[in-house]
């Protein structure tokens, strides 16, 4: 996070910057003097915030697409939550245990991260409880707090749904470098979580799905036709008009190469039936 | 936009002998062609040299989109000639599923260096010489501990450019390959040891995983690399 270059490309287009932020003295010397305590992850949530004093830009695409991301946040919150919470549902004593703890705090991780980015640029964030989510998908998903697997099979599908919005989203952001960043580095974790949550269905006490991948290969490979909304267009073979089989690599390898994004109506699509 | 470019004219009017002197030819003809925008992306590139001292030639992965293309091919180019060594001489008693799983992230990273190859063209720089000396693929830990920094470094590199890019396609593209990488990043993670996809070495606090940008990239990156690199055109 480079503020001071940042700072000097926009002076160069408006020479009154350092004017402009003035009144805002005591907001500069707060963000300098505290940037080594606070997160620096939330320092360039700060700029965004003290640009839009300043120039009183219009930031409700920005907000609009956190409050989003907020929403799939607190989806998987909660369900990490819940699980975590029901007796008998992980597994006692093995490893997958702290791997459902890691995970749900990243997630409670990044529903204070984006509420505190909301609220910075002016917005209002979205406000979920746990009984407001409905993760058996109106009876699609019965056993998903009592079986294990189930469990799993849910939460791949929200990691790859995840990984998907937050692509789907990076351009609206390009107006915020700050944010986007932000997003980008949200991005990789649930990509991270993906991969090892497809490990762990592949064990046998997570159902043995000994055909799957840390990657996505072809289109719905969960073994789950139920979500098969959430690879639509997974299997595609043609990047930036490239076909990639063509460079030598099997269709397999195509597509797991090149993960796909997903169009905000199309997540909330998939969202909404786990939102009562 | 008028007092922008005027801006820059009066920068690139104050550092022009510097330019001169030490742009290389391909850098300066750019200048003497471009418009606004490519003036712009020099004055940056010609600032950052000032600060960094990079004068020393090598391959000069351009500037703008391009610049950023260039900049994920070379990785790619390490990743895949990394990992094209690993499948050649596997380490010993290497497990089928984790050939098979190697295998795999060989043909991705293959995938992703010839699609950039193709898709720069022209502008693409050339083939990067490796150096891997320094790796001992007959053993596990080693060429595990290796793909792990491998993997975290591509990662971290796409998340910190990503704000860089103007295009809002290549912008969708880089995020279509990173998520690919934090898959791998996190499968060689729990290969090394299970349950560290995500630990607290990569994830910071606020569940945010790292950002680096170019030059913290290159300098870690550059001691696998023969060839020298010169990102000094690179928008900062």
């Amino acid at each position: 996070m480079n503020i001071i270059n940042i700072l000097e490309e926009i002076e160069k287009v408006d020479g009154d910057v350092y004017e402009r932020l003035s009144p805002r003295r005591a907001a500069m010397k707060q963000f300098y003097s505290l940037g080594s305590k606070v997160a620096v992850a939330a320092v360039p949530l700060a700029l965004g915030s003290m640009f839009k004093k300043a120039y009183g830009q219009t930031t409700s695409t920005v907000v609009d697409v956190l409050n989003f991301a907020l929403t799939l946040e607190y989806l998987e919150y909660y369900f990490y939550q819940t699980g975590a919470a029901t007796a008998n549902l992980i597994p006692v004593g093995t490893p997958a245990v702290a791997a459902i703890n890691t995970i749900r705090d990243h997630e409670l991780a990044h529903v204070n991260l984006l509420k505190g980015a909301v609220t910075g640029l002016g917005g209002t964030p979205v406000s979920f409880v746990a009984t407001q989510f409905d993760y058996t998908a109106k009876n699609t998903f019965p056993t998903v707090f009592s079986n294990y697997p189930t469990f799993l099979a849910v939460a791949q599908a929200f990691e790859d749904t995840g990984v998907r919005a937050y692509k789907g989203q990076a351009p609206n952001l390009m107006s915020n470098p700050g944010v986007l960043q932000t997003a980008l580095q949200i991005h990789s974790v649930e990509a991270r979580h993906a991969s090892h949550i497809r490990q762990m269905r592949k064990a046998p006490a997570g159902g043995g799905v000994t055909a799957l991948k840390p990657w996505i290969t072809g289109a719905n490979d969960s073994g789950v036709p139920q979500v098969n909304a959430v690879y639509a267009g997974e299997d595609n073979v043609t990047q930036a008009g490239v076909n990639i089989p063509g460079l030598g690599v099997s269709v397999s390898a195509a597509t797991e190469s090149f993960d796909e994004f997903l169009v905000k109506a199309d997540v909330l699509a998939i969202a909404s039936l786990f939102i009562k | 936009m008028k007092n922008f470019q005027q801006e820059d004219q009066d920068l690139l009017h104050k550092e022009s002998g510097f330019l001169t002197a030490t742009l290389q030819r391909r850098s300066f003809l750019q200048y003497a062609g471009a418009g606004a925008a490519g003036i712009a992306l020099i004055a940056a590139g010609c600032k950052k040299d000032n600060d960094n001292n990079t004068q020393n030639g090598g391959v000069d992965l351009g500037s703008g989109d391009v610049g950023i293309l260039n900049y994920a091919y070379a990785l790619e180019q390490l990743e895949a000639a990394f990992y094209d060594a690993v499948i050649k001489t596997p380490y010993a008693n290497i497990p089928a599923s984790e050939l098979a799983l190697l295998t795999d992230i060989r043909d991705h990273e293959l995938a992703h260096r010839e699609f950039f190859k193709k898709a720069l063209g022209t502008s693409a720089i050339p083939a990067l010489t490796v150096d891997f000396s320094s790796i001992n693929f007959s053993v596990r830990q080693n060429v595990l501990a290796t793909a792990k920094v491998f993997e975290d470094l591509g990662v971290s590199a796409y998340n910190g450019a990503g704000k860089l890019i103007k295009s809002a396609d290549y912008l969708v593209l880089a995020g279509k390959i990173v998520s690919v990488e934090a898959r791998h990043a996190a499968l060689i993670r729990d290969l090394i040891e299970n349950g560290t996809f995500a630990n607290s070495e990569v994830i910071d606090a606020n569940g945010l995983d790292k950002a680096r940008t170019p030059s913290e990239v290159l300098s870690m990156a550059q001691s696998f690399i023969k060839t020298s690199i010169n990102a000094s055109n690179l928008p900062s």
